[in-house]
């Protein structure tokens, strides 16, 4: 074994020292030349003789230094120095063969290194957090009422911790913060700020360490304990410039000191995983005492034991589902929750993109395949012209294997050349993906290039390189020597196999860029059906600031407080309506239980569970809703009014299929009536692209809202509005946080983003195989007018006019990509019926796309063609003839 | 060429070139040549280049060690020695050699039609 290392050292000792090695041997060899010469002349031989015996009786210098080599040094290697030598230099002559090659290969190589980190990062790797696989997301199945019927109460949770046997812990998280709910004060002007309430051993379930400090004891969930909070990494690094010594200080929040008990490591990020989109800068303990009366807050996450199984686990949580009480103060709400559906933590947060990023995946695939035939189609028109090249080197003695690995030797280094490049394309396009926090897809801030990824393009590099280099190798090495030597270049039979091959290949080519235009026809029609979608209010015009007020508990003072903001930031100019709401739409939401028709009775669960919205009037007008009966809320419904209601359509349908809901009574599950004084139109409150489910709007005066978001209608820019309206915000209230000002479109795109990638990315693959295919026509037109430059000349010569000759060139152009064209629609039947779930508004065979996409290519496809008809035609028909 | 000259087996003349160096003390590749075609009764077919291999490969195998010096006739030449290492690798190869031989000896030297009964 150590004879065995020691000798590979010694071989690469010696490929390295090759030069002084062979000087050394070309003297030793001289030397033992001259003694045999001289033993020789001393046996009588002539000089010429005595040198000649010599040199047979070594077989002559060469070849024994080449033996010589082989014993000492890396023959595989040597050779393989040798290929990419005699490669560099071939490349360097065709530079711009070579620059268009490394180029395609680039595009390609790095659209499917930039896909493929994506997809590793959001499909194929564990979710960033400490044994992953044993971590289920825990919830009832999804329902019309939001967030509030997918999360537990606290009693439910204590309950279900307590009871199950299958997890080694269960937490959860208040599901039901807003953006900006909490301010730092204390450092200059108060600085909004996210954070999240978890339950105590929320990091500890999940497995995540403090990178400063540590995690919440069990004491600061009690009641009454020390307020503490942990911040989150990036939050730590901009708010607090990454003081090391920033544990144990304490901060104001909200005008109260907590203080730090610790920092996060960096690679743990909340939003990434549980909330796409929003950052979230810190986390407090929720303390359950707190929210006994409060309802369905929780989200659950257990982390099973080790062992257990998910179906396991779920047959353990249905026998304990049943026993869980909403609130144990009433013995009533024993069993409110009936079916609860245990998934992978990593289902909850990637599942539905699962579809999309394989299709995103299979159509880089296909841009792969797309250069991989355009650069066969390439080489093989080199071939053609170097076919004199390697038979010239066959007739030397060169055997076809060897040949073969030349040629494979240029494409690996086309390959390899492409795949730096391309690493160097995917390299930017992951750095601007990681930083799009306006895309709500999960995971996304983690996309970077790792190993996986360099593994991925070595990869694809190899593979890219075999496809298109043994396609034109095989061909080649099998020319035919005679024919080639000769002067005239490939007789007529070789040719033709020829151009039916290059036919072959941009026939494939056009098809399989069909397949891909048609599929990104389909997705960039459903996306625009999706941006035509009614939301049921207008977000043009309209953005949204959070405010801060302070309304000592008391409805009365807050529908002051609220009626002088609204007076005020009405005043400004420019504004034309101004409204307040807690839960804007297409973000978080939740419902108050059910809603029922006062004096009907339900049967458990029948009863709808509407979204709630607490409202001041106004807001319907500066959203754009339309109030399709009654009238809106006004400042007069005050705390000790009538408790009035207005509800949307879906609900008042529900309630009275046939009936006027304006002026009917309906009884809320705390047991007060409520008048309905108005229906709205449906709003898309949890996505663009869902039916609209129930939903009911309380006035701000006689309910507690979650807090406050003002929403102002103006023609003006965003950035005007934002310097006066928090002018105003901050007289009214000096504690007013700097907040963020929202355009509401931007929650739109917000929602409508994971489409709009997916949308954008297949769009730019299919231009990309639309411009690859026309090269390819291009080329082989192109290339096939050349060949034929004489029979062209005794066409025209015969009397073809020019007219004659383009049509000639361009029938056979349409042609070729016909074929490709049927072919490929054939293929895009098949294919989008397996995209059919991710399209929108469509069918998977609208014809106006299918149509739309034959008549691109076609005109393409006769643009390709129609630049070398036109060099056809002025081929000038005795310069044709003469030549050769 | 003439047809009885035996063809050498592969591996044999890294044996042959240690045996003879250790016999000659230390030699250039010309001397080896020479002396193995003499012991042979020139009854081997040696191509003398592939001498200089066999050298080598000893060399990096640390069976022997080369360094330059000047020959009987005053020429430059490199001149190799066995090494301890070179020694004992000689005597294994040597048994092995021994051994092997024996074997295919008295395989080829069983009489006809011992076959099965």
């Amino acid at each position: 074994m150590m004879d065995t290392i020691s000798e590979c050292f010694a071989r690469v000792r010696s490929f390295l020292r090759k030069r002084k090695l062979d000087e050394d041997l070309s003297s030793e060899l001289s030397a033992h030349i001259e003694m045999a010469v001289e033993d020789n002349l001393k046996q009588g031989m002539s000089p010429e003789e005595a040198r000649r015996q010599a040199l047979i009786k070594l077989g002559g210098t060469e070849p024994a230094k080449e033996r010589h080599r082989e014993a000492r040094g890396l023959p595989f290697l040597d050779s393989i120095l040798q290929d990419l030598r005699y490669t560099f230099r071939t490349l360097k002559r065709d530079r711009s063969f070579t620059i268009i090659a490394v180029l395609i290969l680039g595009l390609g190589i790095g659209a499917n290194v930039a896909v493929f980190s994506v997809v590793n990062t959001i499909l194929l790797r564990p979710l960033p957090l400490t044994d992953p696989q044993q971590l289920v997301w825990i919830a009832p199945p999804p329902t019309k009422c939001g967030f509030s019927c997918e999360t537990y109460s606290a009693d439910a949770f204590e309950e279900f911790r307590a009871q199950n046997r299958s997890f080694q812990d269960v937490t959860g998280y208040f599901a039901f913060t807003t953006e900006d709910n909490f301010k730092l004060m204390g450092r200059g002007e108060p600085v909004p700020a996210t954070g999240i309430f978890v339950v105590g051993n929320f990091f500890q379930v999940l497995g995540v360490q403090p990178s400063l400090g540590r995690l919440f004891t069990a004491d600061e969930t009690r009641k009454g304990s020390h307020p503490v909070v942990l911040l989150a990494n990036a939050y730590w690094k901009r708010q607090f410039a990454a003081d090391p010594r920033i544990v144990g200080k304490a901060i104001d929040l909200n005008g109260q000191p907590v203080t730090v008990v610790g920092v996060l490591p960096p690679s743990f990020d909340f939003g990434a995983v549980f909330s796409p989109g929003e950052k979230v800068d810190l986390f407090t303990p929720y303390i359950l005492d707190d929210w006994r009366d409060d309802g369905n807050d929780l989200t659950m996450i257990g982390r099973l034991k080790p062992g257990a199984s998910l179906p396991q686990a779920q047959a353990d949580a249905n026998l304990v589902v049943p026993q869980l009480y909403f609130n144990t103060k009433y013995p009533d709400t024993k069993g409110s929750y009936k079916t609860i559906v245990l998934s992978p933590l990593k289902t909850y947060v990637t599942g539905r993109l699962h579809r999309s990023l394989i299709v995103l995946w299979c159509a880089v695939g296909l841009i792969l395949l797309i250069v991989c035939v355009n650069l066969a189609n390439l080489l093989l028109g080199r071939a053609a012209a170097r076919s004199k090249e390697f038979a010239m080197r066959i007739a030397l003695g060169a055997g076809r294997r060897r040949l073969i690995r030349q040629l494979l030797t240029e494409s690996l280094v086309l390959a390899g050349a492409g795949a730096v490049l391309g690493l160097g394309i995917a390299y930017a396009i992951i750095q601007y993906l990681a930083h799009q926090g306006s895309i709500a897809l999960p995971l996304l801030s983690d996309v970077r290039v790792d190993g996986d990824v360099l593994a991925w393009t070595v990869l694809i590099a190899v593979v890219a390189a075999v496809l298109f280099g043994l396609f034109p190798g095989f061909r080649i090495s099998g020319v035919n020597l005679q024919e080639a030597l000769k002067d005239a270049g490939p007789g007529m039979s070789e040719s033709r196999k020829h151009d039916r091959m290059r036919g072959v290949l941009v026939v494939s080519e056009v098809a399989l860029a069909c397949v891909l235009l048609i599929g990104a026809g389909l997705l960039l029609r459903s996306f625009l059906h999706v941006l035509d979608v009614d939301l049921g209010f207008q977000p043009s015009h309209a953005a949204a600031i959070k405010v801060d007020y302070d309304d000592g508990g008391s409805p009365a003072k807050r529908a002051v407080i609220f009626q002088q903001i609204l007076a005020h930031i009405e005043a400004i100019p420019g504004i034309e309506a101004a409204g307040m709401v807690d839960y804007l739409p297409l973000g978080r939401n939740r419902s108050w239980g059910y809603l029922k028709v006062k004096g009907k009775l339900y049967r458990p669960g029948e009863a709808p569970n509407p979204l709630v919205y607490v409202v001041t009037p106004g807001f319907f007008r500066v959203m754009g809703m339309r109030l399709v009966a009654g009238r809106d809320f006004s400042w007069d419904d005050g705390p000790k009014g009538q408790p009035v209601i207005i509800i949307n359509q879906a609900l008042a349908h529900a309630f009275w299929p046939q009936g006027n809901a304006v002026g009917q009574i309906v009884t809320g599950s705390n047991g007060t009536d409520m008048l309905v004084i108005g229906v709205v139109d449906d709003v898309r409150e949890t996505s663009v692209e869902g039916a609209p489910g129930w939903q009911a709007y309380y006035p701000a005066t006689q309910h507690w809202p979650a807090g406050a978001e003002l929403v102002v209608r103006s023609t003006l820019p965003p950035d005007t509005l934002a310097t006066s309206v928090l002018h105003t915000l901050r007289q009214l209230n000096p504690n007013q946080p700097a907040a963020a000002f929202m355009p509401i479109q931007q929650i739109v795109d917000h929602a409508v983003s994971p489409r709009r990638f997916f949308m954008l990315l297949v769009t730019c693959f299919a231009a990309l195989g639309l411009l690859l295919a026309a090269l390819g026509i291009y080329g082989v037109i192109s290339y096939s007018v050349t060949r034929r430059t004489q029979e062209i000349g005794i066409r025209m010569a015969l009397g073809a006019t020019p007219g004659n000759v383009q049509l000639l060139v361009i029938r056979a152009t349409l042609r070729l990509a016909l074929i490709g064209v049927a072919i490929g629609v054939v293929a895009s039947f098949a294919v989008a019926r397996l995209i059919a779930s991710l399209l929108f508004g469509i069918t998977p065979s609208d014809p106006t796309t299918f149509a739309a996409i034959v008549l691109i290519l076609a005109s393409v496809a006769f643009l390709a063609g129609y630049l070398p008809a036109r060099r056809a035609s002025r081929i000038d028909p005795m310069s044709a003839l003469r030549a050769n | 060429m003439q047809p009885s000259k035996v063809d050498l087996l592969q591996g044999t003349l890294d044996l042959m070139v240690l045996r003879t160096l250790v016999a000659m003390g230390s030699m250039h590749g010309y001397g080896i040549a020479r002396r193995i075609e003499q012991v042979s009764g020139n009854r081997v077919l040696l191509n003398q280049g592939t001498i200089y291999a066999s050298l080598v490969r000893l060399q990096q195998r640390g069976s022997i060690s080369a360094a330059w010096g000047t020959s009987e006739n005053n020429r430059q030449a490199k001149f190799y020695s066995v090494t301890t290492k070179g020694r004992k690798q000689l005597s294994e190869d040597a048994t092995h050699w021994q051994r092997l031989s024996s074997v295919v000896g008295r395989v080829l030297a069983m009489p006809e039609g011992e076959g099965s009964r």
